[in-house]
């Protein structure tokens, strides 16, 4: 494989199960070292296309790339460059925690080492429980465990922190920011805006099983000029008179006592104008705020629909 | 234009994860899939019960109460018959249970997630079958041995392949019904039909003890072509016949030829 092509590379895919089209023409392209998260509600098509790069879903049409093979054709050989967190883990229902992890170490030629891993991971006081006795957030970094332990290139992780309490959470984004430091390529799914937003280099938005926008999570809520900003002050100041300061397509508000609100394209001219007209109504700024569009409004503007956990 | 990341030196040094992948060796996979099923039947209470309990109190029952009539010494004919249970219950309804709730449980595919390949995730299954089963005819022999049991020394080499024999018939059947139900009917059934081939399967009467339809259906059966072949073989030191032979390579083939298009990982 030439160092330039991409890691995961899923052209024109799709995959229907009876009457239901679950991946509907879907396109993306991962690179070595990056992490890609695919975004989107429940039954939007994630799991189904993370399934078809780990070999476990046939495809109905579409190219799939992964590392260079057809992920149906060979998918022994595959597997042991990758690593897979399938969605909620999977184990023997009676195994204990340290002993999955161990046999699953087994499965690849230089695995690290169970014991640091189990430990860093938080699991020694649980190493000796059965796996069903876990709970979600254990059987969870468990899972995470059993992905990296092989020391993969490519490593898929399907809702990683779902279950999850933000400590875990914390840990599990410092894990995959080690894993994309070291040059290992991560697609990962989540229906986290701020997972998303924390973690990935691409992000690909996909609804009804097809891509809605991708981009770097900074471009994709930079590309609108709608912006806000929002203060407080003395109520009761003259809003009409702070639009007309401002340049033309501005509007001002007070929605609640006290508290204002400028809509429009926020840059440091127009920051100094509203906070120099409020100067000269006797009266300070506080507690400004600029408020960015977060992936979450990008996401109801392409869908008109709310994120579902 | 990357968004401020989390800070992985401390806990995570540089290059903890630097890729060196690669599979393991088929041995070493093999050996770690077996040795955990094997801990986990032996740490499991039901499948100990099944596998080594009712056996045990079966093979003392039957040889030292008078509940059925049987040639004497009783022994020699109820200690075949208890080996023949503890086979199936080991392969079939023990493996119909685990692989049903191992599915449910999603192991099958974590494990095919990794680099063991299809053909190993059922042979280290197979190999852990093989193992639970090896430590029943030592338990269980030794016990039979200690109620008087005299097997012809000339027929132990034929009672370990029909052994082996019933291993893959009851181990094929166990896998096609853990593999295609869910977990909880599977159990359902495959309690159901262990009760059944015991009863009506030569496994605890001799099929020559029961009335003729029952004795040529449990002919048929692979429990009684198993506990049958076991019998002969181990009275007389003969080779078993083809019959029970047959019977079970058949079961085999059959449930194998279902069971590659009909189970599956979840």
């Amino acid at each position: 494989m030439s160092s330039s092509a991409p890691v995961v590379s899923v052209r024109g895919l799709v995959k229907r199960y009876g009457r239901t089209t679950a991946v509907d023409g879907l396109d993306l392209a991962l690179d070595a070292g990056q992490v890609l998260a695919l975004l989107g509600p429940n039954g939007a098509g994630k799991t189904t296309t993370v399934e078809v790069c780990e070999g476990f879903v046939t495809a109905d049409a579409g190219e799939v790339r992964v590392l260079g093979t057809d992920p149906a054709g060979a998918p022994d050989a595959l597997r042991a460059r990758i690593g897979v967190m399938p969605q909620g883990g999977g184990a023997y229902p009676g195994v204990r925690a340290a002993e999955m992890l161990r046999l699953v170490a087994a499965c690849s030629a230089h695995p690290l080492d169970v014991g640091w891993l189990t430990s860093v991971l938080g699991l020694d006081s649980c190493a000796r429980t059965p796996y069903k006795r876990l709970s979600g957030g254990q059987q969870q970094r468990l899972a995470l465990a059993c992905a990296v332990v092989g020391r993969p290139e490519l490593v898929f992780l399907d809702e990683p922190t779902a279950g999850m309490d933000p400590q875990g959470r914390r840990l599990v984004w410092e894990l995959i920011g080690a894993l994309r430091r070291d040059g290992v390529a991560v697609l990962l799914t989540t229906h986290l805006m701020e997972e998303a937003e924390e973690l990935a280099d691409l992000v690909v938005i996909v609804d009804h099983g097809q891509v809605v926008a991708q981009g770097s999570p900074v471009a994709l809520t930079a590309t609108t000029e709608q912006q806000e900003l929002r203060f407080r002050a003395r109520p009761g100041m003259d809003v009409a008179g702070l639009a007309a300061a401002l340049p033309t397509g501005y509007g001002a508000d007070e929605p609640i006592a006290g508290r204002y609100v400028v809509r429009g394209r926020i840059d440091p001219v127009v920051l100094s104008t509203i906070t120099g007209w409020c100067a000269a109504q006797g009266a300070l700024a506080d507690d400004v705020q600029v408020a960015r569009r977060s992936l979450e409004d990008v996401f109801l503007e392409l869908t008109g629909r709310e994120l579902r956990s | 234009m990357t968004a401020p990341r989390p800070t992985a030196g401390r806990t995570f040094p540089p290059g903890t994860f630097s890729p060196r992948p690669g599979g393991g060796s088929p041995g070493r996979m093999l050996a770690a899939q077996a040795a955990t099923e094997v801990r986990l039947a032996l740490r499991n209470g039901e499948q100990v019960l099944l596998t080594l309990l009712i056996p045990v109190v079966l093979m003392v029952g039957l040889a030292t109460l008078e509940l059925v009539p049987l040639p004497e010494p009783r022994i020699a004919a109820v200690a075949p018959g208890v080996l023949a249970l503890a086979v199936m219950s080991t392969a079939f309804t023990g493996q119909a249970i685990a692989l049903g709730f191992d599915r449910r449980y999603g192991v099958v595919r974590r494990l095919a997630a990794t680099a063991l390949p299809r053909w190993l995730l059922v042979a280290g299954r197979l190999v852990a079958v093989l193992g639970v089963v090896a430590l029943q005819m030592v338990l269980l022999g030794a016990l039979a041995a200690g109620l008087g049991w005299r097997p012809e020394p000339a027929g132990l080499g034929w009672a370990l392949l029909l052994v082996v024999l019933g291993c893959a018939a009851f181990g094929a059947l166990g896998i096609l019904l853990g593999g295609t139900r869910g977990a909880a009917r599977g159990r359902a059934v495959a309690t159901w039909a262990g009760v059944r081939l015991r009863g009506g399967g030569g496994i605890a009467i001799p099929l020559d003890r029961l009335p003729e339809p029952l004795a040529a259906v449990g002919a048929v059966l692979p429990s009684g072509a198993l506990a049958e072949g076991l019998r002969d073989t181990l009275t007389t030191g003969d080779p078993p016949g083809a019959g029970p032979v047959l019977v079970l390579l058949g079961w085999t083939v059959a449930a194998a030829a279902i069971a590659v298009r009909a189970v599956r990982l979840r």
